[in-house]
């Protein structure tokens, strides 16, 4: 008897099933006040498209059972990316048929089925990736492969009845300013923390007692829950930008940009000085003694030997502060900051949830690629013998 | 060369190195051995100073090491740790590069030296000069490092254990090479060892350090027929440490004008005297014709003549 070769893949498309039958796929309010009705999938998408992701659903099972390689690898591939088309068709036609010109407030969403149907999708393909040991390049290629349909078919107008779509064309002029505010506030606490983590990190393997002060500090910091830490900078802020005349002409106040900054780089700091730290520490001593042996002196020791040895692990710590600064960086928006998390809020304070999606699906999509660019750097800066 | 008036060096108010005299010759071959503990460690890195001296005066060619710059003084000192020491992130070209690029050296220059060097260290090789110390032998690593310390044909070397984690066959012929470098540049050489065997192989005049104190200085040869006490005897061995000195010294330094009648065995002129006296026991002749590789005879060497120093 064949045996399962990947008990994954089964599992998965069994939710994804389980979930297009007994959940809704879609939700349909006639505004954005009152609750949706769900419907569920065989209610939206038509026949011809429930008979071929049905034959998909089998073909993945059948999979399941042949013996992993490269042939497997892209079958199964081709079979989750037409059924993520197919998925995305049948929510932007299912969402366009809804649609009546004489109810302009009338909301279609995305209901859980499709989200579930999305995430058994996405972790399909992550394990299709790891199953087949891909390389970073091939990685690549999946990914663009992945997003290359999405994105045509959003360009192409399929998606524009979804009230997700609509919350964007509504603000599609404010979408472009936040997300630059997002991706400034991030690149300018990453480029802060790097200029000041790196020093002190330095500072703090040639001196162990400020070693210790600092660390004390920051892991204080770090546990200062982030919406008090950014309510916190308003007060001292506020007033400082009151007493010292020109500050408040250069931007500082007790709300917007300058506490954000603030408060995004102190939480930056600790794993930047850590990850320094660690990284100096690991050179070996014989190293630095031949160093010295030979006549370098302290910084030729620094820039030459000991900050190259450690930079990967620094660099490791630089990926940490600008995923987790990314997160962050929403919340700064309680504070007037701007960036994505003016969405999230606005839509939280309206109801409307498709607007905080449009808010965290780019933030999400955002830590994703620069985790991605992280590895793929890691993996070219390993050494080639 | 190299001059210690006095020097100490306190740990915890102890004294590592007690109050310690010390001449080294131009062009000589120390080597400082003596249990761990004893302070030869401390007092080979006080003369580059990366040890500062507590009491006492360190001149190096004549000046203080007080009124030098460190890393100027230390460029003009080779130096070799064990293991290497190498930058593992830099390669082998670089690596060695190191000191004439501190120097400023044009770059033509410094490939020039690269390839002597590592000709020299019997490391020339298809793209070796390209790798990574990761992907060397930990012989070829030991070779590396004396490279980059010889590279910018510093006066002095300085050795601190540079043998003590490699097999005992690499080891040997590493011990081999150090002293044909040294006859052929001749270097200044202070070497650290705590293998009596190592030290009287290679050393021209062995320094024996007790809990920082000077024990006993001297030739190999007094060191192994006169120990100055209990202590020198036990720690060279006995009197099998006979045996070890004779692994220092080649046949063609001893050996006699050749003997008018052929001998029934012979040996080679580059062959130690340990090797004679193996083939003399394995062969039965307490003579030997000492042949080249053409065959012609160079001279003549007698069980006699093994240990010269005891003739009288």
């Amino acid at each position: 008897m064949a045996r399962v070769q990947n008990w994954v893949l089964p599992a998965l498309t069994a939710i994804a099933v389980a979930a297009a039958c007994g959940l809704g796929f879609l939700s349909h309010a006639p505004n954005r006040i009152v609750p949706g009705r769900p419907l569920p999938l065989h209610a939206v998408a038509g026949t011809a498209m429930l008979w071929v992701l049905a034959i998909l659903a089998a073909g993945l099972l059948v999979l399941a059972f042949r013996r992993p390689g490269q042939r497997t690898t892209l079958l199964t591939g081709s079979a989750l990316l037409a059924a993520l088309i197919l998925i995305l068709a049948a929510a932007g036609t299912g969402a366009a048929a809804l649609a009546n010109p004489e109810v302009p407030a009338a909301r279609t969403s995305l209901g859980p089925a499709f989200w579930l149907i999305l995430a058994a999708l996405a972790l399909a393909f992550i394990d299709l990736a790891q199953q087949a040991g891909l390389s970073t390049r091939a990685r690549l290629l999946l990914a663009i492969a992945i997003l290359a349909p999405v994105v045509g078919m959003a360009a192409l107008g399929w998606f524009d009845a979804l009230s997700l779509a609509r919350e964007y064309r509504a603000r599609s002029d404010v979408f472009a300013a936040a997300l630059r505010q997002h991706v400034f506030l991030v690149a300018s606490t990453a480029l802060v923390a790097v200029s000041l983590g790196v020093p002190l990190g330095i500072r703090a393997t040639r001196r162990p007692r400020f070693r210790r002060r600092l660390f004390a500090v920051l892991n204080i910091v770090q546990t200062v829950p982030s919406i008090a830490l950014f309510g916190l900078m308003i007060g001292p802020l506020s007033s400082l930008a009151e007493a010292v005349p020109g500050l408040k002409a250069v931007g500082v106040s007790g709300i917007g940009t300058t506490p954000a900054l603030i408060a995004l780089i102190c939480y930056a700091l600790l794993p930047l000085v850590r990850n320094t730290v660690t990284g100096l520490d690991a050179v070996p001593a014989a190293t630095i003694d031949a160093a010295q042996g030979l006549g370098m002196r302290r910084n030729q020791i620094l820039l030459q030997v000991s900050l190259p040895l450690a930079l990967p692990v620094i660099l490791a710590g630089l990926r940490i502060v600008i995923v987790q600064t990314i997160g962050l960086a929403v919340v700064a928006a309680l504070i007037g900051a701007g960036g994505l998390g003016a969405f999230v809020f606005q839509g939280l304070g309206q109801n409307a949830l498709d607007l905080v999606l449009l808010g965290v699906i780019p933030t999400i999509l955002l830590a994703l690629a620069t985790d991605a660019a992280f590895s793929a750097l890691a993996a070219n800066g390993e050494p080639k013998r | 060369m190299i001059t210690l008036d006095g020097v100490s060096k306190l740990y915890g108010g102890r004294r590592v190195v007690d109050r310690l005299d010390l001449t080294i010759a131009e062009g000589s071959f120390n080597v400082i051995v003596g249990p761990s503990g004893c302070g030869k460690s401390t007092t080979l890195r006080m003369m580059n100073a990366l040890i500062p001296a507590d009491e006492g005066r360190i001149t190096v060619n004549g000046r203080d090491l007080r009124d030098s710059d460190p890393a100027i003084l230390r460029r003009g000192i080779g130096y070799v740790i064990q293991a290497g020491g190498l930058f593992p992130h830099w390669s082998v070209f670089d690596n060695i590069a190191t000191v004439p690029r501190l120097l400023g050296w044009p770059k033509h220059k410094v490939a020039e030296r690269v390839a002597a060097l590592l000709a020299l260290v019997g490391l020339q090789g298809d793209g070796l000069a390209q790798r990574r110390p990761s992907a060397l032998s930990g012989g070829q690593q030991q070779r590396v490092g004396v490279a980059r310390a010889l590279a910018a044909d510093p006066p002095i070397l300085l050795m601190d254990e540079p043998f003590g984690a490699l097999d005992p066959v690499t080891r040997r012929g590493l011990q081999d090479e150090l002293k044909a470098i040294h006859r052929a540049t001749g270097k200044t050489i202070v070497f650290v060892t705590h293998d009596i065997e190592e030290a009287l192989k290679v050393g021209e005049r062995i320094i024996m350090l007790e809990d920082g104190r000077i024990v006993q200085d001297g030739t190999p040869a007094q060191i192994v027929h006169h120990p100055a006490d209990r202590r020198v005897r036990d720690f060279i061995g006995g009197e099998e440490a006979i045996l070890k000195l004779l692994a220092g010294t080649t046949v063609a330094q001893v050996m006699q004008p050749p003997a008018p009648v052929a001998a029934a065995a012979s040996i080679a002129p580059d062959a130690t005297l340990s090797a004679a006296l193996a083939h003399m026991v394995a062969s039965g002749h307490t003579a030997l014709d000492v042949r080249d590789d053409d065959g012609r005879i160079l001279g003549r060497i007698g069980l006699e003549d093994l240990a010269p120093e005891r003739r009288p």
